[in-house]
């Protein structure tokens, strides 16, 4: 009963030659690991809004979104889970680990065996796991955001991977059009970032390096989740164990771990806090020696050692590099001898930043983000883009150049997993101020253009802009918008319609705190 | 109180109208006709001889029922006049039986006048007429040199040393002043009736939209000035809706009977409203092809202005081959409508006017709009869901709601790039005073943009 091991018959034992069969738990772990995988990434590159709908539960399970948001039944079931049966949810929820794991696999194809036993970095692992405590207690949320697994996944989803769906969303979109279907309509692909579009880059490439030479080392070196939960299964009831009068040590295991983490020429043992309980040595051991039973509580696996690995060196680079880059995004636009040509808006700049309807206040809202990027995602509207400031760097921000925040849109506060947008009720959305509008006399059509305009007013959903008299001199008497402030709640419609361009004649200045009017 | 009043008006009109078509229209038309009743061709090449002619009172020119209008010539990818497809379709046109070309120095953004000369000239120069305009529609071109420029430009552009019919462009438009301003206090109009004993121009018309009084004017001056033809917007829904546009409108029939009445030949513009009246509500489409299964919807308005005795020409953009041919089938040669078809044909008018399609016939003459908006795009969306009966309508159900709501929306963002939707619409109104069919324009993006914002707000609409 013990041994939950179902690969262990005596046929297989005899057969030196079958060294990598995929055993029930295994099958199990890649099964669910697959699905999420997948569900994970369709989750943010979906534009159909079906995704975010059924899925977004994916993102509320992961551990320091739900930490942030004080999702204290979620924290414990993934720490009771832990104790229970190891780093489970490094291995089939963590969708970042599940992407390492991908890839790991293509670098196993390419070169078996290629793992070796490395000591724990454990300074390393402490130090990254205080230095995100730090930031997140000082409200630095750009470092929370950078190290947070989930939020790398995000990132790289949302920035690498949505355009290319979109791109083949768009063809579908036109094939759909071209047969007078309305199945698939068409989506912008824009750039909302240029430095959350290196950093994801960089992750990628950093991380894939790092899994196709060594598997799991983020997840063990830098992942401060990983720490956490290692620290925790290295006294899980369950894990991997290997029967050392069974082993034979031939290091097949140990070539095999992904997480560096079974130590045959030592002491036999396999380092629990490491192990992200993937079963793939409990297949390849060819003396069956390997079962996930009941940890033996008497030897404790405690490995030492401070040095830098490859992955360390990769990681500072990322960091540097990201604080040089600017963004600027110009779109094509379809000139035609018989319409105006459209400037492109450019992004107001606020003295206060504006973050959506449900984050209650700019502090709330930069100490609890981890920069996933499911928010931009999810924005139908093009409001929200990650922030390009040092200190909330991948963290969202809105501006309305490209659209505005729609009142009957409460997208974002529906997935995000971490309670920085938290959700609010339908409806309440036209009583919640998150800024307020601000009129620019020098920009304004009805003096600069000599015309009649209100296109603010007009389209104002709260009814704070109305059209006031005003002399433009010579005893021309014009109405130009007058804003109630009381009234407006920041929502941008008057920012993205003014006719003024690039820069519009009324913006929207930001709130520290939200009010609800 | 209001309506009461419209319909009496409108019987009455009716009853007077249907009247004088009957005895106008098909007494003589049969004479033209050799098609026995039920045997048209309605695909295939028709024959240059079978084309219907009419004969130009006062120049004795025979002039073809179908006369091309350069208005709408083709455009590459490019948004450049394909003139390779031009020189095709002028041709084939020439090939069977067209001759008469109707163009402007403010048609295809001022490019189509060189585009039609090109096609033309590889013509012999007896084959065919020209008809061009004096298009000095903007301010800065009232003055006399400007307008005598842009008169003499035309020369230039169509490589001839005549023209054979030019027009006062657009009369009506701004009113008595405009005209006043355009033609009359600087002279151009009497320069044209020297330019015309000269030779130089053969005949001499105006072509009228808007204002009743300039119409009634020019006529009332009809001895002094001689026109040798008069082009108005005639079809079966303006003869006797035009109101239903734009309450100051007059109908065909009465612009048409005034110069009847004066042995002025008409040249038809608008024969299909801009192609309103081929592309009809689902209804009407159906009941069209129940009366005649063969011939396409817009053959229809196209025989109904040929029938007309008093038409000299009806003119077609035509920018597709197909549109040509299709209309050769109409006039080559024309099967005038009976009474009982007229009658038919009001029946349709009656209903098409209870259809709230805005009357763009996406001219451009509104364009560009200086804030980008793409007027006719806009209108065009919102009459293509109407005619094809898929109104989101909240009380039709859930279902049938929402699939409607999503087809309206994404094809009004595939149909307009959302910079150029009603939304940015200011209501400056600088668009208005041009549209020739007086459409409120400010209003009807107001409008559009308001029932887009509704359906966006009600996703989940429960019925």
């Amino acid at each position: 009963m013990s041994n939950l091991d179902f690969q262990n018959s005596p046929k297989t034992q005899n057969n030196r030659e079958t060294t990598y069969k995929i055993g029930m738990l295994r099958k199990i772990r890649l099964t669910i690991g697959c699905l999420m995988l997948a569900a994970a990434t369709w989750l943010f590159v979906d534009t159909s809004g079906i995704a975010a709908a059924h899925l977004n539960w994916i993102a509320k399970i992961q551990f320091l979104p739900a930490l942030m948001a004080g999702s204290i039944i979620t924290v414990i079931v993934l720490l009771v889970a832990t104790l229970l049966l190891g780093r489970v949810y490094c291995s089939v929820i963590c969708p970042l680990g599940l992407l390492q794991d991908l890839i790991a696999r293509v670098g196993r194809a390419a070169k078996k065996n290629r793992y070796t036993y490395s000591k724990a970095k454990n300074i390393l692992r402490w130090g990254v796991l205080g230095v995100t405590v730090i930031a997140f207690v000082a409200g630095i949320g750009s470092v929370v955001a950078l190290v947070a697994p989930y939020s790398s996944f995000g990132r790289i989803a949302q920035t690498l991977l949505a355009p290319l769906y979109e791109w083949g969303n768009n063809i579908a979109a036109q094939i759909a059009e071209s047969n007078g279907s309305y199945a698939v309509s068409e989506t912008e692909i824009w750039v909302r970032s240029i430095p959350t579009l290196v950093i994801a880059a960089l992750t990628l490439v950093g991380i894939g390096i790092v899994a196709w030479m060594n598997g799991r080392t983020y997840c063990n070196t830098i992942c401060p989740v990983g720490t956490v939960l290692g620290f925790l299964s290295k006294y899980s009831l369950m894990a991997p164990v290997i029967d050392k009068s069974k082993c034979i040590s031939c290091r097949k295991c140990e070539r095999n771990c992904k997480a560096a983490c079974i130590d045959i020429a030592g002491t036999k043992e396999i380092d629990g806090s490491r192990c992200v309980t993937c079963m793939n040595c409990i297949d390849t051991c060819p003396k069956g020696a390997i079962s996930y039973t009941m940890r033996n509580r008497t030897a404790k696996v405690e490995a030492e050692g401070g040095e830098t690995p490859s992955g360390r060196r990769m990681f500072l680079t990322m960091l540097g590099l990201t604080a040089a880059s600017v963004a600027s995004a110009k779109k094509d636009k379809l000139v035609d001898g018989g319409l105006t040509v459209i400037e492109d808006k450019e992004p107001m700049k606020r003295e206060t930043p504006l973050v959506p309807p449900g984050a209650e206040s700019l502090r709330n809202f930069r100490r609890h983000c981890t920069g996933c990027q499911l928010c931009v995602a999810k924005c139908p509207n093009g409001v929200l883009r990650p922030s390009t400031d040092l200190g909330s760097l991948m963290q969202p921000v809105m501006s309305y150049e490209n659209g505005y925040c729609r009142q009957e849109c409460t997208r974002c506060s529906e997935v995000c997993p971490a309670g920085a947008i938290k959700p609010y009720e339908e409806g309440a959305k036209s009583s919640i101020q998150i800024g307020h509008a601000v009129w620019v006399k020098e920009r304004c059509v009805v003096l600069t253009d000599e015309v009649s305009c209100g296109t603010c007013a007009r389209h104002c959903p709260v009814g704070a802009i109305s059209m006031v008299k005003y002399d433009a001199g010579d005893g021309k008497e014009v109405r130009i918008p007058a804003v109630n402030e009381e009234r407006c709640i920041g929502c941008g419609a008057c920012e993205n319609l003014c006719p003024s361009r690039p820069l519009s004649a009324i913006y929207v200045e930001g709130h520290e705190n939200h009010k609800i009017l | 109180m209001n309506e009461g009043k419209n319909i009496s008006r409108r019987d009455f009109l009716k009853r007077i109208g249907l009247a004088s078509v009957a005895l106008t229209g098909c007494g003589k038309a049969t004479e033209t006709t050799n098609t026995a009743n039920n045997t048209t061709t309605v695909v295939g090449e028709t024959k240059a001889e079978d084309m219907t002619y009419r004969i130009n009172p006062t120049t004795g020119d025979k002039v073809s029922l179908l006369g091309f209008g350069c208005m709408r010539w083709p455009t590459g990818s490019d948004g450049e006049i394909d003139q390779e497809m031009v020189n095709k379709l002028v041709d084939y046109a020439i090939e069977h039986g067209v001759n008469y070309f109707d163009t402007s120095p403010a048609y295809c953004k001022g490019k189509s006048e060189a585009a039609t000369g090109i096609a033309l000239k590889r013509h012999d120069r007896s084959k065919y007429y020209i008809a061009t305009k004096l298009s000095n529609f903007g301010e800065q071109v009232w003055s006399t040199e400007e307008s005598l420029a842009m008169y003499e430009n035309s020369f230039k552009e169509l490589q001839v040393d005549y023209i054979d019919y030019m027009l006062l462009h657009g009369v009506g438009m701004g009113g008595m002043e405009n005209l006043r301003k355009r033609y009359l206090d600087n002279g151009i109009l009497d320069h044209l009736l020297k330019e015309r004993k000269k030779g130089r121009i053969r005949n001499l018309g105006f072509s009228y939209h808007g204002d009743i009084e300039v119409f009634d004017y020019l006529l009332s001056q009809h001895d002094k000035y001689k026109w040798d033809f008069v082009q108005i917007q005639l079809n079966y829904v303006d003869w006797k809706h035009a109101k239903a546009t734009n309450r100051r409108n007059t109908d065909a029939e009465y612009l048409y009977n005034e110069l009847q009445k004066r042995g002025i030949p008409a040249v038809i513009m608008e024969p299909l409203l801009g192609g309103r009246l081929s592309k009809v509500h689902d209804h009407i489409a159906q009941s069209l092809k129940e009366r005649d299964p063969e011939r396409s919807i817009a053959s229809w308005a196209f025989r109904y202005a040929g029938t007309f005795e008093g038409v000299l020409t009806v003119l077609s953009g035509m920018t597709y081959m197909e549109h040509l041919k299709d209309n050769l089938v109409s006039y080559a040669p024309l099967k005038p409508l009976t009474a009982d078809d007229l009658e038919f044909l009001e029946k349709v008018a009656e209903e098409m006017v209870t259809y709230k399609t805005i009357p763009c016939n996406d001219c451009k003459y509104c364009m560009p709009c200086p804030y980008g908006i793409d007027i006719p795009a806009n209108l065009l969306h919102y009459n293509k869901i109407v005619n094809a009966g898929m109104m989101p309508d909240e009380n039709a159900g859930t279902e049938e709601y929402q699939k409607n709501r999503r087809i309206f929306l994404v094809g009004y963002d595939r149909s307009v790039p959302k910079l150029r939707q009603a939304s940015h619409c200011i209501g400056c109104g600088i668009c208005k005073p041009h549209c020739p069919q007086r459409i409120d324009i400010p209003r009807e993006l107001a409008r559009i943009d308001i029932f887009v914002e509704h359906l966006k707000r009600n996703k989940n609409k429960k019925a």
